[in-house]
């Protein structure tokens, strides 16, 4: 009788506590690197610890692109004293302000794992609708042609994602054809809205040449850093204090404190230096430019829509695993479109404060460049291109690094070539980091 | 261990088929899936094992055949009708998102809002019930990456999801393979935990030690065909095998076949 006395499954209770202990062990080195140091450190020295092996094993959030900001803007200063004086900042601020909102558009393409190369051109097409509208002897007022503008984006970017979700072509041929397809319009669009003016249409707005153009009063400045900090601590605090509430790991509250102080005295050294008199001669130029605020806006609500909204989840879901996502019930090609029209409507609000800053539009506007730069100020700031990782704030960071380089390099007297070599370098560097994150953290 | 009687299985299929074209993946096959049990699916490749969770999932619909859930007849068009009913399936390639943690994939498509916007904290609690119920205890935090779990904890991981929607009965394609050995105890201990909290479960397996460590109950497949059934202490390896490779077992007369002759009468019936 060779029944399965020996095999009895009858008696397995008491063998497998053992093996976990033992598990337990082996997974405990795993866990203090891939868990966000916030959730498991009782203190801020051990918060520190896990936050160091994080680093190490590559997982260092948006660590790299801000120490090498602080490294490139060290190193201008050095050779150029100019640097971080009041009226060359503001300068950047100015400069750089369209390229973070370019990154800030392809984040949302780039978390599906996609790419979208048609946003310059896009946000080129945007700006000209909204110029059109706001043409004329009696025009409408601003915002109706803002909407109009970023209308049009987010369905240009809505009709490639349908062609990409419906017909399931890779986004890159697909915006690729957008991207060709968009600078034809864009020709064809001056032509037709400002006819014989040689290519360009002018802004007529002042509100919206304001946004590059303009600043708020030192005191409203003053007023709206000491809300916006005040009101991201609050939610902070708020956070941690309901989660202890509910006896759920909470950071340390030293950790909170010092993040809050962080951005406090991020927000004090832009209102001071913003604030000091830039005219030259007898005018007087201060204040925070409002292009500032606008970001500061579109980076609140896109933080929000990415971590805090079924939305946002999704989006990180399909760059990480799409057939999970699929088998989760998620509908995939609506995600893939919305996104994509998001990516468009932030590419719109790019190519507004563009034209705000030339006063109008062009049809010299570099689209194919801007794109590229788009992509690596986005790539720069710890987005990843395969997918499923990076936020937010990482391009708005990734894209000053670009504005920094640019206008440093300017300072320095040195060219286009100089430019594009260090862009080059920067972002091979942020490439590579990504590179070496994705390996350690997919060894398990 | 003794299975309760075949009319209070949860799930019954009855004379199921499925052909590709002239191909007859499943033929007639007559199997109860009691609650609170183990039943381990056993088969060589191509025996139609897959198949036969497939058309349980909803992933295909059998070609013929009757499925009785809860006594009832069903039709299961689909993997979301197959989820309705309480069926789900973990299968080989687990489908987690490396790049979100366990909380946000055991939650994944779940989510719970309030005001709108994710409410992490009730999410958290339900996750971390959920493992605390089936002892998943090996995680030091359920807000680090699933990228980062070993073989067995992801295995949990999907586990954990799938009974979480209040399934009943879950089906686990593999569960042991590409494990290693203490990982292996930790997805064992899983399936037993799972079937004595009630939930009627569905094991397929090649590997026939983690079978007769786990299984209540014991089919074979073989050919399509179902050639055995019966409760787990009615087999050993040898005779498991033996009807795997040759669909029959060579001991008629042994006091421990009756199972295999009455799996094989059902397929008349």
């Amino acid at each position: 009788m060779a029944s399965a006395g020996s095999d009895d499954p009858g008696q397995q209770p008491g063998a497998p506590v053992a093996v976990e202990d033992h598990a337990a062990q082996a997974a405990d080195d795993a866990a203090l690197v891939a868990t966000t140091p916030d959730l498991i450190a009782d203190s801020l020295g051990e918060y520190t610890r896990i936050w160091f092996r994080r680093v190490r094993s590559g997982e260092s959030g948006v660590l790299p692109v801000v120490l090498g900001l602080i490294a490139i803007v060290v190193y201008f200063q050095i050779r150029s004293p100019l640097f971080l004086s009041a009226g060359n900042l503001v300068n950047l601020i100015t400069q750089a302000a369209f390229i973070v909102t370019f990154g800030m558009a392809e984040v949302f393409v780039l978390l599906l794992g996609e790419i979208d190369l048609s946003v310059g051109y896009n946000a080129a097409l945007g700006a000209v609708v909204t110029l059109w509208i706001l043409s004329g002897a009696h025009p409408p007022p601003w915002w109706v042609g803002v909407i109009g503008g970023l209308a049009f984006c987010a369905a240009y970017a809505g009709l490639e994602g349908l062609i990409i979700t419906w017909l399931r072509l890779p986004s890159f041929v697909v915006t690729l054809a957008g991207y060709l397809g968009g600078f034809g319009l864009l020709l064809a669009f001056i032509d037709m809205a400002a006819p014989n003016s040689g290519g360009t249409i002018r802004m007529n707005s002042s509100v919206l040449n304001a946004i590059e153009g303009g600043s708020m009063s030192p005191t409203a400045s003053w007023i709206v850093m000491i809300a916006a900090v005040a009101v991201a601590g609050l939610f902070m605090a708020l956070r941690d204090i309901n989660r202890r509430r509910h006896k759920l790991a909470a950071p340390p509250i030293t950790v909170t404190v010092l993040k809050i102080a962080a951005m406090a005295v991020a927000g004090i050294a832009v209102v001071l230096i913003s604030n000091t008199n830039r005219g030259v001669g007898f005018s007087v130029v201060e204040g925070v430019p409002w292009v500032v605020l606008v970001i500061l806006g579109l980076l609140v609500v896109w933080t929000i829509l990415l971590n805090r909204t079924r939305f946002g989840r999704y989006v990180y879901a399909i760059g990480g695993n799409a057939e999970a996502a699929r088998r989760a019930g998620v509908n995939l090609s609506r995600i893939r479109i919305a996104a994509f029209m998001l990516c468009g409507l932030t590419a719109g609000v790019s190519g507004i404060i563009y034209s705000s800053n030339l006063s109008g539009m062009s049809s010299n506007f570099q689209g194919g460049q801007y794109v590229l730069y788009a992509v690596a100020a986005a790539v720069i700031g710890g987005v990843s291109l395969f997918g499923g990782r990076g936020r937010m704030l990482g391009a708005v960071l990734g894209g000053l690094v670009v504005g920094v380089i640019y206008n440093g390099l300017q300072l320095l007297g040195l060219g286009a070539a100089a430019q594009n070599i260090w862009t080059a370098g920067v972002l091979l560097a942020a490439v590579t980091v990504d590179a070496l994150a994705r390996r350690s953290s997919t060894t398990s | 261990m003794q299975g309760p009687d075949a009319s209070a299985a949860l799930l019954q299929l009855r004379g199921i088929g499925k052909s590709f074209g002239p191909v007859h993946a499943l033929t007639n096959v007559n199997l109860d899936i009691p609650a609170g049990q183990v039943t381990a699916l056993v088969g060589d490749n191509g025996a139609g094992k897959t198949t036969l969770i497939k058309c349980i999932a909803g992933i295909w619909e059998p070609s013929g055949g009757e499925i009785r859930w809860d006594g009832h007849p069903v039709h299961i068009r689909s993997p979301k009708d197959a989820t309705a009913l309480g069926i789900a399936t973990v299968y080989q390639d687990l489908a987690l998102c490396d790049n979100l943690d366990i909380v946000q994939n055991m939650m994944l498509g779940h989510e719970t809002l309030k005001f709108g916007l994710l409410d992490e904290i009730s999410m958290e609690k339900t996750a971390r019930q959920t493992l605390k119920d089936l002892a998943v205890t090996t995680v030091r935090s359920v807000r680090q990456t699933v990228g980062s779990l070993s073989g067995g904890q992801r295995q949990s991981v999907a586990v954990a999801k799938a009974v979480m929607l209040e399934a009943r009965l879950v089906i686990m394609d593999e569960p042991t393979a590409a494990l290693g050995v203490s990982q292996t105890e930790l997805v064992l201990s899983l399936i037993t935990r799972l079937a004595s909290r009630g939930h009627a479960v569905v094991v397929v397996s090649h590997n026939l030690n983690d079978v007769f460590r786990v299984a209540d109950r014991i089919a074979v497949l073989y050919l399509g065909q179902l050639a055995a059934e019966g409760p787990a202490t009615d087999f050993d390896p040898q005779s498991v095998v033996e009807i795997m490779t040759t669909g029959r077992s060579s001991r008629n007369g042994n006091g421990s076949e009756p199972a295999v002759s009455r799996g094989m009468n059902g397929l008349e019936g």
